[in-house]
């Protein structure tokens, strides 16, 4: 079947079979390698990306779903080489350390600043839940994000 | 993980996908949300050959005071049902439970009917609207008609909606009076190990369970000894008198009943402060 999804502010037009995943769409059809899959069960947040400008998992949505949707990935979240705000809070603050779940974090982040502006250390926690950190890096993901916030 | 082979058709309108399921019949699967039937897919316990996608019909996603109930479309998502004013104000116990669905990206996409009609009774949802006395209307061909919570839920992931059924409204009967919500869980994300939805307003309560046996349990013998005069501690002592806890890696059976006693008591407490 074909979708259309706009990426990043550029149409895309694929035909895709109707069990492709948004997640798969993204990486293997449009080789935007920046999602990644970690769990794959809806659980780590690694492949959160913004579905409309709400943090969604990729890997959990059928790209059929998306279809004539927006979809953001971190891919998007640089204008002109100057990284956004919450890319620069992370790397100000130590917010990584392997990095993987960095993009899934920072997207999840964003999207929880769009919901509450002005968040405090405990909505950050529970807004982040949905995103896993298997280096155990949370306290400056936190503080990342809590910085951001403030920019 | 990629779900088996399927082919997907787009329903419009309520009708449309109830005309659908009932031309593909047992092969069909309803797609809302799909955060309980995607994760199924991946791990091939569900493979259904056609997905009907119910997931655009937008009038099927409101919210409305109807006067002595809070009328709820099954295809509202869970951050809309929990950021809603009129929930909140009118029965604040399910905009907190719905809070607890999940993760955010979770509910930016799972949706109230969906969860309800997947009938998993380690899910928040199908005990707090349990507990709330709620009404789920469904729609077949030849009309609507009206289940309460209470006959609905028949077995592990089984409800009392027909074949070629789908549910379209939740009716929740406004609450007054103090409420909670507890969720015993390993980890912030997951399902409860234990769950207790509870209303209290005088002598009248309302505790349901999660995650206590195959469906949703009504915990009917703590409110009717809250009614006749027991104390929280002696009511909550019922807690598990309806309940038939399974073992899992999680918990045993004996496990989950020492919980639902203690998570019982915490209930009533704080609806009763």
């Amino acid at each position: 079947m074909k979708v259309n999804i706009t990426v990043n502010g550029q149409p895309t037009e694929h035909d895709v079979e109707p069990r492709t995943l948004l997640v798969h769409y993204i990486r293997e059809t449009l080789k935007l390698t920046g999602t990644n899959v970690g769990c794959d069960t809806s659980s780590c947040g690694a492949c959160t990306v913004h579905l409309n400008g709400e943090a969604v998992k990729s890997c959990t949505i059928l790209a059929a779903q998306a279809d004539g949707c927006s979809v953001t990935t971190i891919e998007g979240m640089s204008k002109d080489g100057v990284m956004h705000p919450m890319q620069q809070a992370f790397m100000e603050n130590h917010g990584l350390q392997c990095g993987f779940c960095t993009p899934g974090m920072v997207m999840a982040a964003v999207s929880l600043l769009k919901e509450n502006a002005n968040p405090t250390e405990d909505d950050i926690r529970i807004g982040l839940e949905g995103n896993l950190c298997r280096c155990t890096g949370y306290h400056n993901i936190v503080q990342s994000v809590l910085a951001a916030a403030k920019k | 993980m990629i779900p088996a082979q399927f082919d997907l058709k787009r329903a419009s309108s309520a009708a449309e996908a109830i005309a659908l399921i009932g031309e593909y019949g047992d092969e069909a699967k309803l797609l809302a949300g799909g955060h309980s039937l995607i994760p199924l897919m991946k791990l091939r316990l569900a493979q259904p050959a056609m997905l009907i996608d119910i997931g655009r019909i937008s009038d099927l996603s409101y919210i409305k005071d109807a006067g002595d109930h809070i009328a709820i479309g099954a295809l509202t998502r869970h951050m809309d049902v929990e950021k809603s004013s009129i929930v909140l104000q009118h029965v604040p116990l399910l905009a907190h439970a719905t809070s607890h669905v999940g993760d955010a990206q979770v509910r930016h996409r799972g949706t109230i009917g969906g969860s309800l009609a997947h009938a998993d009774s380690a899910s928040d949802l199908p005990a707090t609207t349990l507990a709330l006395g709620a009404t789920y209307v469904v729609q077949g061909p030849h009309g609507q008609r009206e289940i309460a919570a209470t006959d609905f839920y028949k077995g592990f992931l089984e409800s009392a909606l027909a074949p070629d059924e789908m549910l379209v409204e939740i009716r929740v009967p406004k609450t007054t009076g103090g409420w909670s919500f507890q969720k015993f869980n390993r980890r912030a994300q997951d399902w409860a190990i234990v769950g207790v939805a509870a209303w209290r307003n005088g002598n009248a309560s309302g505790v349901a369970l999660v995650n206590m046996g195959s469906t949703p349990i009504l915990a009917t013998s703590v409110s009717a000894a809250l009614a006749s005069g027991a104390s929280i501690a002696e009511a909550s002592e019922l807690a598990a008198a309806e309940a038939e806890p399974q073992s899992d890696s999680n918990a045993s059976s004996e496990y989950r009943t020492h919980l639902a006693k203690v998570l019982v008591r915490r209930a009533l407490e704080e609806s009763t402060r």
